[in-house]
């Protein structure tokens, strides 16, 4: 399977990964064969096989509905970019 | 006017087809994934912990509430509950998602198949089928106004439950739409799994719209709308946009698939700028979490504490207590006036249940309204309206003095027989003094009398009037009438 | 001579030297050393000195836990309350971590001293810590090589003896794969044994976090405090925890051994093969079965392991966006300029390839084609390792299919790179612990054989190694410049 570049913009657009131009035609390459490497798994036919998500197959544990967690606002917030009035800043989103 | 602003589902060659997407928060303490508190109203970022923010290394661990609420609300539409369901990632960008995913489900939603019976209209029923709800986590909020060029986040409702409810797209009308969202409404307080405030968030309705030729089975292309919060919006947004596809139509365009959003202002839909093209959302089965096991012995014993449900009850009113359709409809839309309901009929004459069904829709729910209070916060008990209602039946008092009792209850004088006594409103049922009266006013208005003689009937009532004017409203109406009769012959 | 976990604990409690005394040595040779070897990103010195005063103390009330005033370092992947935390990445250069790992939380809880956070390939993507912020680990052993990756940092700082113990994380082999290359021993428990909270997520189905030491009863030591149910992470398992010391002086005697033909096929260096004939000898002796098995899809464990890592970590990489914490680029245009370049800057080459693989193989269309499909490969593959317990108890084989490559040899094809981890892929997929010790030599680099049990069965292999460790003595080695 080979990528093309505007495949990797669109993904990397997908990711919100910036790449530079000069850059995308080396991860056309790079991801082109670790996909090549990866179609291998096209070698064994896998039907009707259940897929595995954990590998115990274990189900869920359920919480009880407590509340557990106080306020560590100004700890958690000390480590933030850009805070004001307790609320995290970004650029205006428009809506 | 056009066809489609009357709200009438006559929309000439064009017909409306509507399904909603409802997102309840559930009324659960903590988060669904995380025990921070879901307290409505806290200072920004008080509520939001580690987990809900999405800090390196956090892992979600699931609420059992969240799960048997969602359970109820699969029981209560009649529908299939998931005995393994999976929760997955919506992979997104968006501030107020902190972990750039949504902790939603995909495929194995909780809830699957069900339908719900509503009532567009007094008299109408229709089946809406629910396609399937499931359980996710809500996002926080923004705020845009508050920085110059910049938003701000808050991650206090990050974390909350959900439960989204998507509807088949089965309804026609805005009426059938805002009927519907009432109904799943009045069935979330019902089953106290979510408060339903609009206002606060906790209710929200998106609309999916679209229109075709009638007669054509092929969906058309819809649109969605959301920033709704308010039934009464909720219809205006619709029928504004089903104006607006078939201006579009008409003209030769094509309705375009996109988000719009509702300007309640100016009463339009506009589409929204900034959303994304057809977002690829990546679905895949969270690895932090893993299949929830629910056993049909936990789906029963869900069914078996669920509470009697709207259409339940509404139907045990009209059979068992003779109330109308549209009576039960409405006492049972909301559940604690269907509960005020059976108190007051409960203390109450078998006979008098219609009767007390239209003080409570009637004159109650108008003062509540107006006083801006629930009928939980009732000045009158329901105990003290059966008083009320039962001194009308035995014929203490006229149904007209009945009200002014009323007013005065309300405003805290006593019981029916407290301010009875106290204003002396006793009805005058003495025929003797009756009669006395008819005498003084048929002596006061000879003319009429000869009117009445000479074959008008209606200065009968004429005549009614000044007796009741005489009594201060006190005699018997019926026994008045009888007697004047009687006395102008 | 670097002292093991054992000795250090026998000579605290008998009065030999103090907690204090031998953080100190700790810490001076770190200084001396980590200029070149580079393993540790951050030295904790003033946290060190004041656990190990407050070691002292209980050590002195007689109140000695399983790790009181023993000093070790944690890989930088663990979240550690009021310290740097960056997962060797940029991205994470200005990261204080505001709470502690579950692992962190109980391996201080047993009394440990913590001396610093060791370097490693950044969150966790890499066979050979190149991929570091921080630059690369040299191997003690040679340093033009490299020490073996994600957990390079941690496995060179115990080879170096700059720590007699550390913590490290394994999803394809990133606690196994270095403890081979650099001579030391390192286990990755059963999946769900070892709490994942705060260790920051890479693939969140495959991470296990887990010991590296100088000898097998050292790490049944770390392990013991590092295991357990945690209420705070789902895929936490409840199953109870052995006593991993107790069992290691059981026999081998009867103990069937398999050997997985594909493990021996070409590919694997014949050097490298002739040691771990020699180990396999050296068991069979102490009464040990041999019988070849098969592992029919340990070929395709590769990809089904790429398409599951990179899928999993494109999501769990989301998370930094520069909005809460970690990078941030300089003067954002607008939103989509903040996500674009602070992720573009703050990410490495190697973790951008895999959220690109990763989102790729989630993308519309692509899904049943990817990660369905490694889905059930997986199953495949977590099928014949249990056809293959029906039939053996343990099973045995090279951990690497070469020792230690030179410093940069790989990293201009990383699907070269993707291949030193034949051996132990499959384990992370099959959720199956795994153990790796030092055999043998070749060309004066260390090689490593790796054992493989069932599920929660880490005494059993723990116990295996101990017994091959007091018949050799490879796992006592130190590279003369570190003796």
């Amino acid at each position: 399977m080979t990528l093309k570049s505007d495949d990797v913009r669109s993904i990397a657009h997908l990711a919100r990964l910036h790449i530079e131009e000069d850059a995308v035609d080396h991860y056309v390459d790079d991801l082109s064969s670790i996909l090549a490497l990866v179609d291998q798994m096209n070698q064994v036919d896998s039907q009707g096989v259940k897929p595995l998500s954990n590998p115990l197959d274990a189900t869920q544990r359920l919480r009880d509905d407590e509340v557990t967690e106080e306020n560590q606002r100004d700890k958690f917030q000390q480590i933030a970019p850009d805070v004001a009035e307790g609320l995290y800043r970004v650029p205006r989103v428009i809506e | 006017m056009s066809a489609a602003q009357t709200g009438h589902e006559e929309t000439g060659q064009w017909e409306t087809v509507i399904g909603l997407e409802i997102h309840a928060q559930l009324a659960t303490s903590s988060k669904i994934f995380s025990g921070a508190s879901t307290a409505y109203g806290a200072a920004a970022n008080t509520q939001a912990c580690a987990v809900d923010l999405g800090l390196p290394g956090v892992l979600p661990v699931l609420n059992r509430e969240a799960v048997r609420m969602a359970i109820r609300f699969g029981v209560a539409i009649d529908a299939s509950i998931d005995h393994q369901s999976v929760f997955a990632r919506k992979n997104y960008f968006y501030p107020d998602l902190p972990k750039g995913y949504q902790i939603s489900q995909f495929e194995h939603p909780i809830v699957g198949k069900g339908q719900i019976s509503i009532s567009p209209a007094e008299g109408e029923h229709k089946l809406v089928g629910i396609t399937r709800a499931h359980l996710e986590e809500d996002a926080g909020k923004s705020i845009h106004d508050l920085f110059p060029e910049q938003s701000g986040i808050d991650l206090n409702r990050a974390g909350t439950p959900l439960l989204e409810i998507v509807s088949e797209p089965d309804m026609r009308s805005a009426r059938e739409a805002v009927a519907y969202a009432r109904k799943i409404h009045s069935l979330v307080r019902y089953l106290e799994i979510c408060d339903g405030n609009m206002q606060e968030g906790s209710f929200r309705c998106d609309a999916n719209v679209s229109i075709r030729r009638r007669g054509d089975d092929k969906l058309g292309t819809r649109a969605e709308l959301k920033n709704i919060n308010s039934f009464r919006f909720l219809e205006r947004a619709i029928n504004y946009e089903v104006e607006r596809q078939i201006e579009v139509l008409e003209d030769g365009g094509r309705v375009v698939q996109e988000t719009r959003l509702y300007d309640s202002e100016r009463d339009e839909t506009r589409s929204m700028r900034s959303k994304e093209e057809a977002n690829d959302y990546r679905y895949f089965p969270d690895p932090d979490l893993l299949p929830v096991n629910i056993s049909s012995s936990d789906i029963a014993e869900i069914r078996a504490a669920l509470p009697e449900l709207p259409e339940q009850k509404k139907q045990r009113y009209i059979s068992e207590l003779n109330l109308s359709d549209y009576n039960a409809e409405l006492l049972t839309a909301n559940r604690d006036t269907a509960l005020y309901f059976e108190a007051a009929y409960a203390e109450a004459d078998a006979t008098q249940s219609a009767v007390l069904a239209n003080w409570i829709l009637g004159d109650l729910g108008g003062a509540l309204n107006k006083a801006g209070l629930d009928i939980t916060e009732s000045p009158i008990s329901p105990a003290a309206l059966v008083q009320l209602v039962a001194r009308i039946a035995d014929e203490t008092i006229s149904g007209k003095i009945a009200k002014q009792v009323f007013d005065a209850m309300w405003q805290g004088e006593g019981s029916a027989d407290d301010i009875i006594a106290a204003r002396g409103l006793r009805q005058i049922t003495d025929s003797g003094a009756i009669e006395t009266l008819i005498d003084e006013v048929i002596a006061a208005n000879p003319e009429q009398v000869e009117q009445f003689r000479a074959g008008k009937e209606k200065v009968l009532g004429f005549f009614v009037g000044q007796v009741m004017k005489e009594s201060r409203g006190k005699a018997n109406p019926g026994q008045v009438n009888a007697l004047l009769r009687d006395k102008l012959k | 001579m670097p002292m093991t976990v054992t000795e250090i604990r026998q000579g605290l409690a008998s009065g030999q030297f103090s907690s204090v005394e031998i953080t100190r040595d700790y810490l001076q040779r770190i200084k001396q050393h980590n200029p070149i070897l580079n393993c540790f990103i951050s030295v904790t010195e003033d946290l060190a000195l004041r656990q190990a005063e407050a070691a002292d103390a209980s050590l002195a009330q007689g109140n000695a836990g399983l790790l009181t005033g023993v000093p070790l370092a944690h890989k930088d992947l663990f979240c550690t309350d009021g310290v740097k935390t960056s997962c060797g990445s940029r991205m994470l250069d200005n990261f204080i971590a505001p709470y502690d790992a579950t692992v962190v939380e109980r391996i201080s809880d047993a009394g440990a001293v913590m001396l610093g956070k060791t370097n490693m390939d950044e969150f966790a993507m890499g066979s050979s810590n190149e991929n570091s912020w921080y630059g690369s680990v040299a191997n003690p052993w040679n340093t033009a090589h490299v020490p073996g990756g994600s957990s390079g940092g941690s496995a060179a700082a115990v080879a170096a003896g700059l720590a007699p113990a550390a913590t490290g994380t394994d999803t394809g082999g990133s606690i196994r794969q270095p403890a081979a290359l650099c001579g030391v021993t390192g286990i990755k428990p059963t999946y769900g044994r070892v709490s994942r909270y705060g260790m920051i997520a890479f693939a969140s189905s495959l991470d296990q976090g887990g010991p590296f030491a100088r000898s097998a009863a050292d790490c049944a030591l770390l392990l013991q405090a590092m295991s357990g149910f945690d209420r705070r992470d789902s895929t936490s398992s409840d199953t109870a925890v052995d006593d991993y010391s107790a069992q290691l002086e059981q026999g081998i005697e009867g103990l069937k051994i398999g050997l997985p033909k594909e493990y021996f096929a070409e590919g694997l260096d014949s050097r490298l093969a002739s040691v771990i004939e020699t180990a396999i000898d050296e068991l069979r002796r102490q009464g040990a079965e041999f019988r070849e098995i098969s592992l029919p899809n340990t070929a395709l464990s590769i990809p089904t392991y790429y398409v599951v890592a990179m899928a999993e970590c494109s999501s769990n990489l989301s998370r930094f966006d520069g909005v809460r914490f970690g990078h941030r680029c300089d003067d954002p245009v607008d939103l989509e300029d903040l996500y674009k370049r602070s992720r573009g800057e703050g990410f490495g080459d190697e973790v951008k390839r895999r959220i690109l693989i990763g989102t790729y193989a989630l993308s519309a269309g692509y899904y049943d084609a990817y990660y369905l499909k490694a889905q059930q490969l997986r199953r495949m593959i977590k099928n014949d390792f249990q056809s293959a317990f029906d039939k053996v108890d343990l099973i045995l084989g090279p951990t690497t299919p070469e020792v230690a490559f030179k410093i940069g040899a790989k990293t201009d094809d990383p699907v070269s790179m993707y291949l030193q981890d034949i051996y132990t892929i499959s384990l992370n997929l099959a959720g199956l612990p795994g153990i790796s010790l030092p055999a043998g030599f070749v060309d004066g680099l260390p090689v490593g054989m790796q054992l493989i049990g069932n599920y929660f069965d880490e005494a059993r292999l723990l116990q295996v190694a101990h017994r091959y460790q007091q018949l050799s003595d490879w796992h006592l080695q130190t590279p003369e410049a570190y003796s």
